[in-house]
């Protein structure tokens, strides 16, 4: 009997935030991406010349990067039980402010961005208020706000991308340039990624976004504050989708009102492959980062080798698919 | 409608697993009756009826319905007999109408496409005329309680039920609401349906029954008329109950230094007037029948839920308590009756439930969790506790009844408590693990812990306790102790007491 705990426990418990113990055993997930992700590395390093170039490289983490922002934030909130349908409409959003304070009024582009991120940090508040003070449910709330903030886009802009041609260096410098042979965005992004991957294994905040999400009932008997938890990682999420926003803007110098339309199911689609569950209380940044990864490496690749981009959509949800099933699987043998 | 027999059972036998919940049990109803069955929580009751409704297949035993020896297969089976049951818990759509609520499975088995809605009223006005006045095109969710259990009724009286099962139905119903039930059923028996009535309350069965079962412990105790019974000698009936298991000493000397005090508690309509006290070393139980409010006490003094008013005083300190938090600050904690709904995170590593409670505890200056204080913290309860776990980081849900609510316990120890309110801690645990929670629970109270156990167990509370308070309908009704302390005088103080003065002034 006690054998065969051992065993369950050591495949069925992927991802979990470990404890100290065992802990490379546990990240069964993270493994298994990985893994896949070599494959289709090395795969197509010989099935096309131009994949294990320096600047397919560069391209292809450059494309995720500023994606990866966003599904640290949606991880978080899909861990506390809360779903966001807004962060497409939401980063364009935080575009929009920041280019329209820039151009047309003047405002320094630093600071503009921080109101940007401001905004969206209140958009985020907004969506929080809803579920937890109303009642309502996040799904319904963040496809309101999509719809909304999206509307705002376009009513502010007529629809057309804001040029932003006096754009300073400086602040080109953020989406366009390198330190050494590496992006700024890329650094940006592993900053990101470390110090929230640290936080969510290690922080005492963070455990209870865990606690939260696993057992809303049972938390609250453990006399955590669960609406206020999740009031906050709704508010972050769409703060950091502001962030992406702002990064996005710096590396196409213009503002794109219609940038991010669909972005919303490859970001929960990311968070998901990487271990989150819609029901909360599992998921962890690293295999949701390892799910953006492997997304974006299955649409270059596809690209690469000529395969038209309607297939992409097919085999990206296909992937979603075959990820949730494997999941299902494995939850209800642990149960 | 003389005594003409319906339905026999004799030599009933149903196990789950090594637990024996009925064992050799008769009963017989006959035409037109109003028959009780009364016994404890965990007699079989619910069982008895599951078998007859078709919803659980007895190990061995005959049912015999009109004479004829019959094999239940399935609730619906159980319909095509003319047998009707009608839950304790309301199972009705609430966003559709009575109506079709009532026709819910004609809707389903009719072939036709669409749904004829004026055909559907008018029969279940049909239905209601003999019941009582609820509108049929009203949807179920803008009912009161009473009136939805009406409709269940209803519900099962379109089956054209010959037998009708009723389990606890006035469980959420005040006095009058109860008395129109009543006065329906009445109605009903005199039309020759039998009737099966299922209630723990006394006053009830003395009031509005023909004769009644007694059943305890899975086994058949008697069958008598009312008329030749009185409420007393049901409840030493149903009560009487060998205590199995050692239980842990009890206290020897009372102490008179009291820990904590509850002063006129009230929230309405939850309880009111609870007032008690707790001495050091004492294990406090509080009984009742289910729904009489003692879980709401617990909860209410913890913060969990409601708006109680009163004064709470701990270790001599009047306490201003406003969230849980507080409570678990100044170290009272609730341990919950449902384990896997609110008591533990079933998905998450032991160490990490065990710790929810102040994560803080484990973390440093810094709000960084220190993963092998946390694992030391797990392992220490652990063993004390004698907790059998794979891994520390491994899921709750891997673990044993027992084990899992031993963890539930650690998460309470590991705020150092000095009250623990505990919600029914051995339900769903295994003998083992049972006894082995009592001894915990009296070797914190002999270390000066408050201990108090709610249970629907009379032996439990008898075997653990030094002093148990009994609640009904909100109010502590009495309180038990030393000889006293007796499931006969619990069972009286929970269920009779105004059952034997209200026959009395009857009788006069």
């Amino acid at each position: 009997m006690s054998d065969t705990v051992h065993v369950e426990e050591a495949l069925l418990v992927p991802n979990r935030r470990s404890d100290g113990i065992l802990r490379g055993l546990f990240r069964m997930r993270e493994t298994g991406l990985v893994l896949i992700i070599l494959a289709l590395f090395i795969t197509m390093s010989f099935a096309s010349p131009y994949f294990l170039t320096w600047a397919n490289m560069r391209a292809m983490s450059v494309a995720f990067a500023v994606d990866g922002i966003i599904v640290i934030g949606m991880t978080i909130l899909l861990i506390s039980g809360g779903i966001d349908l807004s962060v497409g409409s939401v980063t364009a959003l935080a575009m929009v402010i920041a280019g329209w304070l820039f151009l047309n009024a003047g405002v320094d582009p630093w600071l503009a961005s921080l109101i940007s991120i401001a905004c969206c940090a209140g958009i985020g508040a907004v969506m929080g208020f809803f579920v937890t003070k109303v009642g309502l449910h996040h799904f319904i709330v963040s496809l309101a706000i999509m719809v909304i903030a999206r509307g705002i886009c376009l009513l502010g802009t007529g629809g057309r991308p804001i040029g932003l041609f006096t754009l300073p260096p400086e602040f080109k410098f953020i989406g366009q340039g390198s330190v050494g042979p590496i992006p700024v965005v890329i650094l940006i992004f592993l900053a990101f990624v470390i110090t929230f991957d640290f936080m969510l294994r290690h922080t005492v905040m963070f455990r209870k976004v865990f606690y939260t999400g696993s057992n809303e009932k049972a938390a609250a008997y453990s006399g955590i504050r669960t609406k206020k938890v999740i009031f906050l990682t709704t508010t972050l999420c769409s703060t950091l989708c502001g962030v992406a926003g702002i990064i996005y803007m710096s590396r196409f110098g213009s503002a794109q009102p219609t940038f991010g339309i669909g972005l919303e199911l490859t970001v929960i689609a990311a968070a998901v492959i990487g271990g989150a569950s819609l029901n909360g209380g599992s998921g962890s940044i690293l295999g949701a980062i390892l799910g953006v990864v492997l997304l974006s490496l299955v649409s270059s690749s596809l690209a690469l080798l000529d395969v038209s981009v309607y297939w992409q959509d097919i085999i990206r949800g296909t992937i979603l698919l075959a990820a949730v099933t494997i999941d299902h699987f494995l939850n209800k043998r642990r149960r | 409608m003389a005594d003409e027999t319906v339905l026999q059972i004799s030599g009933l036998n149903k196990s789950f697993g090594p637990v024996r919940a009925l064992s050799d049990v008769r009963f017989e109803l006959r035409k037109g009756e109003i028959h009780a069955v009364a016994g404890e929580n965990g007699a079989g009751k619910s069982t008895l009826m599951n078998i007859i409704d078709g919803i659980l297949q007895p190990d061995s035993g005959d049912i015999i319905l009109d004479g004829r020896k019959v094999t239940i297969s399935s609730p619906t089976e159980a319909q095509r007999y003319g047998i009707g049951f009608v839950h304790q818990e309301i199972a009705l759509c609430p966003d559709v109408s009575v109506a079709e609520n009532i026709f819910m499975a004609r809707t389903n088995a009719s072939r036709s496409f669409f749904m004829d809605y004026r055909k559907l009223e008018q029969d279940a006005a049909e239905v209601f005329r003999q019941l009582s006045g609820i509108d049929p095109s009203v949807v179920v969710r803008d009912l009161s309680i009473s009136n939805q259990q009406l409709v269940e009724i209803a519900k099962a009286l379109t089956l054209n039920c010959r037998i009708l099962i009723l389990d606890e139905p006035t469980a959420a119903l005040t006095l009058t609401e109860s008395q129109v039930l009543f006065d329906i059923m009445r109605k009903l028996a005199d039309r020759g349906m039998s009737i099966i009535y299922i209630s723990h309350r006394m006053v009830e069965i003395f009031e509005n029954c023909d004769r009644v079962t007694v059943l305890r412990d899975g086994k058949y105790i008697t069958t008598r008329d009312v008329a030749e019974i009185s409420p007393s000698d049901v409840v030493n009936a149903m009560v009487g109950r060998v205590i199995d298991g050692l239980y842990p000493e009890k206290q020897t000397g009372p102490s008179e230094e009291i820990i904590f005090e509850a002063r006129d508690l009230n929230d309405e309509p939850r309880f009111s007037d609870v007032s008690f006290q707790l001495r050091k070393g004492e294990v406090l139980g509080l009984a009742g029948l289910i729904g009489a409010g003692r879980s709401e006490i617990a909860r209410g003094i913890c913060r969990l839920e409601g708006k109680a008013t009163g004064e709470i005083v701990l270790n001599g300190q009047k306490l201003d308590l406003k969230t849980y938090r507080d409570c678990v600050k100044h170290g009272i904690v609730y341990l919950s009756e449902d384990r896997k709904g609110d008591g533990v995170f079933l998905d998450m590593a032991i160490a990490a439930n065990i710790s929810a409670l102040r994560v803080e505890q484990v973390a440093n200056g810094l709000g960084l969790i220190r993963f092998n204080k946390e694992a030391h913290q797990a392992k220490t309860l652990g063993a004390k506790l004698n907790l059998k776990y794979g891994s520390l980081s491994g899921p709750v849900s891997l673990l044993s009844g027992g084990n899992q609510q031993k963890v539930a316990l650690a998460k309470m120890l590991s705020v150092d408590p000095s009250l623990i309110f505990l919600d029914e801690p051995t339900r769903g645990v295994d003998v083992g693990a049972k006894s082995e929670i009592h001894r915990i629970l009296r070797d914190l109270a002999s270390t000066g812990v408050g201990i108090v156990v709610i249970s629907s167990e009379l032996p439990e509370l008898i075997g653990l306790c030094d002093r148990v308070l009994v609640v009904r309908e909100g109010r502590i009704s009495g309180e038990v102790s030393g000889e006293m302390l007796t499931e006969r005088e619990i069972m009286r103080l929970a269920s009779i007491v105004d059952a034997d003065d209200r026959l009395r002034a009857r009788a006069r």
